[in-house]
């Protein structure tokens, strides 16, 4: 791979891991982990560690999943390899 | 109209839909068969990959599983969606560049090898036959319950049903069959869920609904919940967890991994106009997967509490649950209980002999019960009548719950059939046109895809007559084996240029092997009871860190990673031509359309 394509594949990698980590601070650290110690807090009705896991950690997946596509758009016109 | 007449109507009507859009999309393009959605906008698109994940475990099992499980119940919430996170940005648009159309084609090419391509078409097909299972459980829970026969007989329509719908209809390639198919399954669980939100909590809006107060008190839904359930002995709701909050994180990550390793999920993404749409469709499917999953926790908690008030009259007045006239006499029991108990889903046995039902928890050792004359716990409810019950537990009017009966329906045949044709498709074009017998002609080809459907059918209707759990569980396990098996080994073939077919190949083995052993040691082998051999690991359940069978497929998918890179180390590298590949198939430019040849 030339020094290009070294350099978009780089910053594939590290687009992934920091939409990972937030995905997995939402669901696997919120609602699972901290839950107990979150739940003393409420939103609502809603015990906020009950909310992450049951409600909140999906409503962030979404928004994960659009805000990669757009920003891997934007890698892909920074390095240059679009589909035409 | 009465509801028996109600529901035939209203199944009449939405399948008749179905057949009609069907017709009229194929006389527009039969090449629309394999590339679901060429031409397709990416919001019906995802409408249509909704319909085709949502299947009997979601629609009708997981808000029954929830409502009983209170809390643990994220695990099925998280890990059913959060895997399209996994699937976005891992598989689908390396797996689109790639530019082919099944699961094994990639395997088979990308680590050059015949042997891998049969392995994963191995994999392919223990995922897809337990999957399979879980959905004839499901059928049966609804056509027992819609045509008043027992479950037994509910699982063989169920299997003629499905067999018809598959073999004839073809219908997994036509979009608007499925987007059509999504709407009535999202209409059917939401109308339902707004009606009862709104009469238990004056908060239209499900989602909203289970964080708002609880009508005429000033109590919280939750908090009434947990009260009721707490005072009749079972585990507090919001706090519930399933054995351990390692278990949970363990099925959680089992289930995610899983929903990215499925082959009739990820064979949605194949076929995709352009990588662009494969990274951006998994979102679209997620949104409309998400209206669902918010929706669930709501109808687990309403439904939940509902029965309660059903059955004992003082959880609604406010009065002592253990007054004698707090129970109801089950003389006095509402219609919808002699309709399922005519299903055997739902049994009531009087065994303190006083003609009213008691129903709570008979584990628990508070002496309050005995005190009261409450001699057992009264009345056994299946988890996975609860949605379908839902809708008469809180008395809505006939055509909503004959809506639920189309929804669950949709939900099961579409995955159902979406599930059948990934079996075929492997057996017939991927294991014996593409390796035994490469001159078969395309009638031999097709055929031989029908009897691999039928016999599919066959053996999960069976074993759907006597499934390892209800339905949601059941598919869990069938996400564990695609967790195991297939989701390393498609990783490794995008992120890793140096793994070779030797790791490959004993990384699918390891990881499958180990989750089958671990599950067929709880639910006997090939899930046939009597068969369990749990002794032979000292004969305690969840032997391995107190993890359940059905959440095993993360560990099982640690170990397929260790062997494959163990295994790769020994072995000679990867041909030149592969790592080319590879870098080839991680920028998008270039990308052509998908064509299905070897």
């Amino acid at each position: 791979m030339d020094n290009k394509g070294e350099a978009y594949w780089k910053a594939t990698i590290a687009l992934i891991r920091n939409v990972l980590i937030v995905w997995f601070i939402v669901s696997y650290l919120l609602g699972i982990i901290l839950a107990p110690a979150l739940n003393s807090i409420h939103l609502g009705g809603y015990p906020l560690g009950f909310w992450f896991a049951q409600q909140g950690s999906i409503y962030v997946f979404i928004a994960l999943i659009f805000i990669y596509a757009k920003l891997m758009g934007k890698l892909d016109e920074k390095f240059d390899v679009q589909e035409d | 109209m009465g509801l028996q007449g109600m529901t035939y109507l209203v199944v009449g009507i939405t399948f008749a839909i179905y057949i009609g859009i069907a017709i009229w999309a194929r006389a527009g393009s039969t090449s629309e068969f394999y590339a679901a959605g060429g031409s397709v906008h990416p919001v019906l698109n995802g409408m249509a990959t909704g319909a085709d994940w949502m299947s009997a475990a979601s629609f009708i099992s997981m808000a029954g599983l929830i409502a009983f499980m209170g809390y643990g119940g994220c695990l099925f919430l998280m890990g059913w969606t959060g895997g399209y996170v996994l699937l976005a940005m891992l598989l689908a648009p390396y797996l689109r560049k790639f530019g082919k159309f099944t699961v094994p084609q990639f395997v088979g090419d990308r680590f050059y090898s015949k042997g891998a391509s049969t392995v994963a078409v191995i994999c392919l097909l223990a995922a897809s036959l337990t999957y399979i299972i879980g959905q004839m459980t499901g059928v049966g829970v609804a056509f027992s319950r819609f045509l008043g026969v027992s479950n037994t007989m509910g699982v063989y329509i169920g299997m003629a049903i499905v067999f018809m719908y598959a073999v004839f209809g073809g219908m997994k390639g036509i979009t608007y069959t499925q987007v059509a198919q999504y709407c009535v399954l999202i209409l059917a669980y939401t109308i339902p869920a707004i009606f009862i939100s709104m009469h238990l909590t004056g908060n239209p809006i499900p989602q909203l609904g289970l964080g708002s107060g609880f009508s005429g008190t000033d109590m919280t839904l939750l908090g009434k919940l947990d009260q009721v359930v707490t005072d009749l002995g079972f585990a507090q709701y919001t706090t519930a967890t399933r054995f351990s909050q390692l278990n949970v994180f363990v099925y959680t990550a089992s289930l995610m991994i899983g929903t990215a390793g499925l082959p009739h999920v990820i064979m949605r993404f194949f076929t995709v106009p352009k990588v662009k749409d494969a990274r951006s469709s998994a979102g679209w499917a997620l949104v409309f997967i998400a209206i669902l999953y918010t929706t669930a926790p709501a109808v687990a908690a309403m439904a939940r509490l509902n029965i309660h008030a059903t059955v004992n009259t003082a959880v609604l007045s406010g009065g002592d649950l253990l007054a004698p006239e707090s129970s109801i006499k089950f003389d006095d029991r509402p219609a919808w209980m002699d309709r399922w108990m005519v299903t055997g889903l739902l049994k009531f046995e009087d065994k303190n002999g006083d003609g009213r039902i008691q129903y709570y928890n008979d584990k628990s050792t508070d002496p309050k019960f005995a005190a009261a004359g409450w001699m057992g716990n009264e009345l056994n409810v299946n988890r996975d009548i609860m949605v379908l019950a839902n809708p008469e537990i809180a008395m809505l009017p006939n055509w909503v719950i004959a809506l639920v009966a189309a929804g669950g329906l949709a939900a099961a045949l579409s995955t159902a059939a979406g599930l059948l044709l990934a079996i075929s498709s492997a057996i017939s074009h991927d294991l014996l046109k593409g390796m035994w017998m490469p001159d078969m002609s395309e009638k031999n080809e097709l055929m031989a895809g029908k009897i691999a459907m039928a016999c599919s059918i066959v053996v999960a209707g069976y074993l759907g007559l006597n499934p390892p759990g209800f339905a949601a569980g059941t598919v869990a396990i069938a996400f564990g084996l695609a967790a195991s098996s297939l989701f390393p080994c498609l990783m490794m073939g995008i992120f890793s240029k140096t793994m070779n077919k030797q790791g490959a190949i004993a990384g699918m083995l390891a990881g499958l092997g180990i989750t089958m052993l671990y599950v067929f040691a709880h639910k006997g082998i090939l899930f046939i009871k009597g068969t369990e051999f749990l002794g032979l690991f000292g004969g305690k359940a969840n032997f391995f860190l107190g993890i359940e069978p059905n959440a095993f497929g993360a560990i099982g998918a640690v170990v397929n990673f260790a062997v494959a890179f163990a295994v790769n180390n020994m072995t000679p590298p990867v041909p030149e031509h592969i790592a080319q590949m590879v870098e080839d198939v991680r920028t998008p430019r270039g990308s052509k359309a998908v064509d299905g040849a070897h």
